[in-house]
């Protein structure tokens, strides 16, 4: 059990902690989160004493810190950082031995513990023991900080952003090692991040601050329901959203936008040309004041057209068509029972808003469900 | 007077081994006393960076003075001989190794410097685990550098009669013989060059091998 009395710090004017008072308790995974500057990481850094507050007092277990030789302080806490920090002139086995031997364990000992380590991370000793960190990836290299970290079996672990520098694909298997990790050996762990998405993911109790303070403390679940400020709320935001949003989805927030569209007195091989061109399979034919008028696809210009002929007399209307603001679940419907494997949106004056197709459909789903797409 | 060059080195060849000899007993002591006075006060003033700023100007100041100069004043203060020569050859030493040290430990990446303060290395491990051996290469670099210079300005130690190769070639200065010059000037070229090639040799053994794969 971790507790801040009335910590306070700043560093000239600037407040960085004000009146801090938090517990942390025993076996959690707890996240600390906020905007930046809101003294997350350096609530992280006192409980180790690399930052020594101004007034205040910190316990561990009861025991106020400031009694405790800080340097016999931090071998009982594990401590992993974002730059990793592994030390490059020394080799996997020998980074992950250090506290132990600091400690003055048995070399026989400190052989087990490092073998038991990289077993539960499935980094195979003979491959990866005698390794210097600058021939691991990234991931790995995170794996062995968390592992040095572990290696005395501290009951306590305090971690600083340690997955922000990794790519989301290794960041996604290290919080679920880290996870399975936490609760395998019943650490504390004191987890500072700006990602929300990784705070619910990971945190038993999520300690939300802002200038110094704690703004609120919850379980992600009940965070969710009710963020108690309107930051909490903005920092959840998407996890929020869609759950409300859903309802007001309509058609147009499905569609793709850009689409090719010609004028009805275009002539037959121009069609296909742009068709081969832009690689697709059928054109949207509109009137000349815009208006939707049918589709005409490659097949039945191939079949029936004549060079030199305009395209209105192959026009087909078998496409589903929409209007821009109808319930998005009546475009979805339409789309899965649409012959063509797409539906026109159509705006109020019938002239072409946009397509709705599989992949638009797809993509919009995605972002309803997690947020801004990046690609 | 018309000796052949292999004729005169046949003849000479115990008294040039000798001031062979004499010269590298000169660069030795001369820049293991610089090591030993530039590594601890390179530590140090990585410690207290104010202080620094002001020892590494006097540092520069005294390679600034002329050799014959220093070389000079230390037979004024203690005679001739081989300490007055190697009083300033030292000096000379200190300030490559020094500067090394002190930006090869500066330059030690903030976060090893918190990863090992953060899981409780005291000072001392800190120093002798981590910033010493990342900044070697760099420390190794400045001893290198100073050899290099000492092989060379040791020669001019000859004029206050501290022997080495420099004898040689004053005698030969002072008696137009050409020969007597090349038999000072050729073998400490050779060391230098060996000196140099030798230590990068060294550089390479010594740097962590985690540092030396690409990182």
């Amino acid at each position: 059990m971790i507790q801040f009395r009335n910590v306070n710090k700043s560093y000239g004017k600037k407040i960085i902690l004000n009146n801090l008072t938090l517990d942390i308790k025993a076996g959690e995974f707890v996240i600390l989160i906020g905007p930046s500057g809101c003294g997350k990481t350096t609530t992280l850094k006192t409980i180790n004493r690399l930052i020594e507050p101004d007034s205040g007092e910190i316990y561990i277990d009861g025991k106020d810190i400031t009694k405790v030789d800080p340097v016999k302080l931090r071998r009982t806490i594990g401590y992993v950082i974002q730059q990793i920090g592994l030390f490059p002139n020394m080799t996997v086995e020998q980074n992950i031995a250090i506290v132990p031997k600091l400690l003055n364990y048995k070399k026989e000992e400190i052989d087990e513990i490092v073998r038991h380590l990289l077993e539960l991370v499935n980094m195979p000793y003979e491959e990866n023991a005698k390794k210097y960190p600058s021939e691991l990836s990234g991931g790995q290299q995170q794996r062995i900080g968390v592992l040095r970290a572990l290696a005395a079996s501290p009951p306590i672990v305090l971690m600083d952003e340690p997955f922000g520098a990794l790519d989301p694909v290794t960041r996604d298997s290290l919080q679920e090692e880290i996870k399975k990790i936490q609760k395998k050996l019943g650490k504390t762990i004191v987890f500072v991040t700006h990602d929300m998405d990784e705070a619910i993911r990971l945190g038993d109790t999520i300690v939300f601050m802002n200038e110094g303070k704690v703004l609120q403390m919850a379980s992600p679940e009940e965070m969710l329901q009710n963020p108690a400020d309107p930051i909490i709320k903005s920092f959840l935001g998407k996890h929020i959203n869609n759950e409300n949003s859903n309802a007001n989805l309509v058609a147009s927030d499905f569609m793709r936008a850009k689409v090719l569209t010609v004028s009805k007195t275009k002539k037959t091989l121009e069609c296909i040309e742009l068709m081969s061109r832009r690689d697709v399979s059928s054109l949207i034919v509109v009137e000349e004041d815009d208006t939707y008028l049918g589709t005409v696809s490659v097949d039945k210009i191939k079949a029936q057209g004549k060079a030199g002929r305009q395209i209105a007399e192959l026009i087909t209307v078998e496409a589903m068509t929409v209007n821009r603001n109808s319930n998005a679940q009546q475009a979805f419907e339409l789309l899965i029972a649409s012959p063509t494997g797409y539906v026109i949106v159509l705006n109020d004056d019938n002239t072409v808003a946009g397509l709705i197709t599989k992949t638009s459909m797809a993509k919009a789903m995605g972002e309803a469900l997690w947020g801004e797409m990046t690609q | 007077m018309t000796m052949t060059y292999s004729e005169f080195f046949t003849k000479h060849s115990n008294e040039i081994l000798k001031a062979f000899l004499t010269h590298i007993e000169l660069v030795l002591i001369s820049v293991g006393i610089g090591v030993i006075i530039a590594v601890p006060l390179g530590i140090v003033l990585s410690r207290h960076k104010k202080a620094a700023k002001y020892v590494l100007m006097i540092a520069g100041v005294i390679q600034t003075i002329p050799g014959l100069v220093l070389l000079g004043a230390m037979l004024i203060l203690m005679g001739i001989g081989k300490p007055p020569a190697i009083a300033a050859l030292s000096l000379y030493a200190v300030l490559p190794i020094l500067r090394n040290t002190y930006t090869g430990i500066l330059e030690v990446d903030d976060h090893y410097i918190e990863a090992a303060r953060g899981i409780g290395m005291s000072g001392k491990q800190m120093l002798f685990k981590v910033e010493l051996p990342l900044s070697m290469p760099s420390i190794i670099g400045g001893l290198r550098l100073s050899t290099v210079y000492i092989i060379s300005w040791a020669t001019l130690a000859g004029m206050i009669g501290a022997g080495g190769l420099g004898d040689m070639i004053w005698t030969g200065l002072s008696t137009y013989e050409t020969k007597y010059i090349l038999a000072g000037a050729i073998p400490s070229a050779i060391l230098a060059l060996v000196a140099n090639a030798l230590i990068g040799f060294i550089q390479r053994g010594i740097t962590p091998k985690g540092l030396r794969m690409g990182r």
